[in-house]
């Protein structure tokens, strides 16, 4: 049986419409000036890691993987990763997507470790800011993209903001999370010291939360590659346009090379992150 | 002026503890307060002076609210009414620049399950409260390890808390609260988490330490041996109100109701008491100048079998009217047999050999050596098992009462 129509959805329909519309005629052109920045800095992440030479690339990510986890294997592991990536001969739009990828994440951390630490800090922002996380994780990203496309154009930078939208959640929550788990006892200590609540967050609060923070980086990393096929629909290059590429052409091959970089970057980024998160846990073992 | 003055507190938990403290007041019970209201009575109308200098010891069980007074002091908890105030000053009127002020430099605390920071080396855990304040990181660390050293735990510094014993651990946490120099030592059952072995050297550092430093220190815990061991006095809590408050003897020989007496009822009251608490007062004393003739006869009349001799304030011995029959000198000096003697601070555990080993009476004298009284083993007796009716004959082994 037909529900009975209380609210007329056509013009409800039209009514978001028009608001959109009106967004775009009168913020358009200033939005996409404001993101002006943000598309340079990810150009010029882009031209470094294609400009480079690739061994230095694979040395400086080898690097990163030796300061984050102190262990060989994983250090081997990456460049190994990045030897396949190469191989198979997606070298240059694996460069694109991390580039995205890497720009993203520091956009997520500038946006998720102060909402996180917010969130943790009070009670009533919590309870504004969760629903709208669940819809943030929930809602389908294309619903959001055609908007996003509309008031920024084609092109980079709408695709890395849906990509923070939907990448920036899990981040936000573990912040948050983090903080809260810290031990009360500990907490009482500093201020019974005479923390003041900058020493206690700055000193105590994020230090401890730190492994929850990055097991946050790692979700909030997985999710943003996962978004990498959805956002060259809307202008980004790499890896998603080729897999894209592979799915409207029909061409099983570079569909599948291209999706096997995007699993050996996903499997890259997560060791690194896990690792750090594991060694932070456990101060000073092996380490002194 | 008391250090820390605590009057009138009261502390109501729930969402609304002002509404509820007129009924309080007026005498609505704990029990009432959390069936009618949802509200949990903390604390009533607690009064507490503590001085300058001394171990003030708050005892009571779980839930007594022991932890919520002590918290009280430096602020971590408000009261719902009643007045703190240290050094004369009411600390709930600070502002909160100033109650951090207060709480670097004036206080610090050691709390029961360390609360170190995990995330710091032993030694930056030592110079938290020195960082807090301003001080730059490498002064800090010298400050730190003299302090690491004064608590027995040098060239532990670059490990981390989680490498430590419990012991240690709470070693670094009193050198933690003692590196910034307080007034005020603020521990929460700061030894109840360890084994007693370890709760017994904590509890020897701590009173090493404090014969130093003379803080004065608030302990809390729910031990009454470690109460009665450390107290220069002690405060009972029961249900959030004071029960009794004195010293350790106060409590143990004149508990002013039945919950403090169950309490100190499985005492070792050996180990609490002390000599002057055993003393019987000399009845017959000589002076050391008195000829034989006169002592002698003096001692017939009275009908005395034995006489104290003292020269001044200190005791010489004893005489007994036999050795004065037979005595051929002019004064007593000479027939005077020597006694044993123990310090008025001795604890009575450490007397009961010597009381077992000979009936010779036991002389008890101050730190100085002047003469106080003797070992009443009557009283001995009845304080050590007050429960057992003492015949009267027993006093017969008496030399002096």
């Amino acid at each position: 049986m037909a529900f009975p129509e209380i609210l007329d959805a056509r013009s409800l329909r039209q009514g978001i419409d028009g608001f959109v519309n009106q967004l775009v005629i009168d913020y358009a052109d200033s939005l996409e000036r404001l993101s002006q920045p943000l598309l340079t800095f990810l150009v010029s992440v882009e031209q470094l890691l294609r400009n480079s030479p690739w061994y230095l690339v694979i040395a400086a990510l080898a690097a990163i993987a030796w300061f984050g986890s102190r262990r060989w294997p994983l250090v081997v592991g990456v460049t190994l990763l990045m030897l396949f990536i190469g191989v198979i001969g997606q070298w240059d739009r694996g460069m694109q997507t991390l580039a995205l990828m890497i720009v993203a994440l520091i956009m997520c951390l500038i946006v998720g470790i102060p909402v996180g630490v917010l969130m943790s800090l009070s009670e009533r922002f919590r309870k504004i800011a969760l629903p709208i996380l669940d819809v943030m994780q929930t809602m389908p990203s294309f619903v959001y993209l055609i908007p996003v496309v509309m008031l920024f154009g084609l092109g980079k930078v709408p695709a890395l903001i849906a990509t923070i939208v939907y990448a920036v959640p899990p981040l936000i929550r573990l912040t948050d999370l983090g903080i809260r788990l810290v031990d009360h006892s500990v907490m009482e200590a500093a201020t019974a010291f005479g923390a003041t609540r900058r020493q206690k967050l700055l000193g105590v609060q994020l230090p401890l939360a730190l492994p929850n923070i990055m097991a946050g980086i790692n979700q909030t990393t997985m999710m943003a590659l996962s978004m990498v096929v959805v956002a060259s629909m809307i202008g980004a290059r790499g890896l998603g346009q080729e897999v894209l590429a592979g799915i409207n052409r029909l061409e099983v091959g570079r569909g599948l090379l291209a999706g096997l970089a995007i699993v050996a970057l996903a499997i890259l980024f997560d060791r690194v992150t896990q690792a750090y998160g594991k060694r932070l846990q456990y101060p000073k073992q092996g380490d002194k | 002026m008391a250090k820390i003055e605590i009057s009138g507190i009261y502390k109501i938990f729930g969402p609304n503890p002002k509404r509820h403290l007129q009924a309080i007041k007026k005498g609505l019970s704990k029990d009432e307060l959390l069936a009618d209201s949802g509200h949990t009575l903390g604390l009533q109308d607690v009064n507490l002076s503590i001085e300058e200098g001394e171990l003030f010891v708050i005892m009571g069980l779980s839930g007594s609210g022991k932890s919520t007074l002590i918290r009280h002091i430096n602020r971590l908890i408000d009261p719902t009414s009643g007045s703190i105030r240290i050094d004369g000053e009411n600390v709930l009127n600070l502002r909160q620049d100033e109650l951090i002020q207060l709480r670097r430099h004036k206080m610090s605390m050691v709390f029961q399950r360390f609360a170190l920071f995990p995330h710091k080396t032993v030694l930056d855990n030592v110079a938290y409260g020195l960082t807090v304040q301003g001080i730059d990181k490498k002064n800090a660390r010298v400050i730190a390890t003299d302090w690491l050293e004064q608590v027995g735990l040098q060239g532990f510094g670059d490990q981390h808390p989680h490498e430590l014993s419990g012991g240690m651990q709470q070693r670094v946490g009193l050198a933690r609260a003692l590196a910034t120099n307080p007034d005020i030592l603020l521990m929460d059952e700061a030894f109840s988490a360890l084994d007693p072995l370890i709760r017994k050297e904590m509890q020897d550092l701590l009173m090493k330490l404090q014969q130093q430093l003379h803080k004065t220190i608030v302990f809390i815990t729910h031990d009454l041996d470690e109460a009665l061991r450390l107290g220069n006095r002690i405060a009972i809590l029961k249900d959030g109100a004071l029960v009794q408050q004195g010293d350790p003897q106060d409590i143990l020989l004149s508990p002013q109701t039945d919950y403090v007496a169950d309490f100190v009822k499985d005492v070792n009251r050996g180990k609490v008491l002390k000599a002057r608490h055993v003393l019987a007062k000399p009845v017959s004393t000589l002076s050391t100048g008195t000829t034989v003739a006169k002592a002698r006869d003096w001692m017939m009349r009275h009908g005395f079998d034995y006489a104290t001799v003292l020269e001044g304030n200190y005791l010489k011995g004893i005489v007994t009217l036999n050795n004065l029959q037979s005595a051929t000198q002019e004064t007593l000096r000479e027939s005077v047999s020597p006694v044993t003697s123990v310090l008025e601070s001795a604890d009575l555990e450490s007397l009961m050999p010597r009381m077992i080993r000979d009936t010779a009476p036991i002389a008890v004298t101050t730190d100085t050596g002047e003469f106080v009284g003797w070992v009443s083993r009557t009283k001995v007796i009845r304080l050590i098992s007050p429960a057992q009716a003492i015949d009267r004959e027993a006093s017969l082994t008496e030399p002096v009462e």
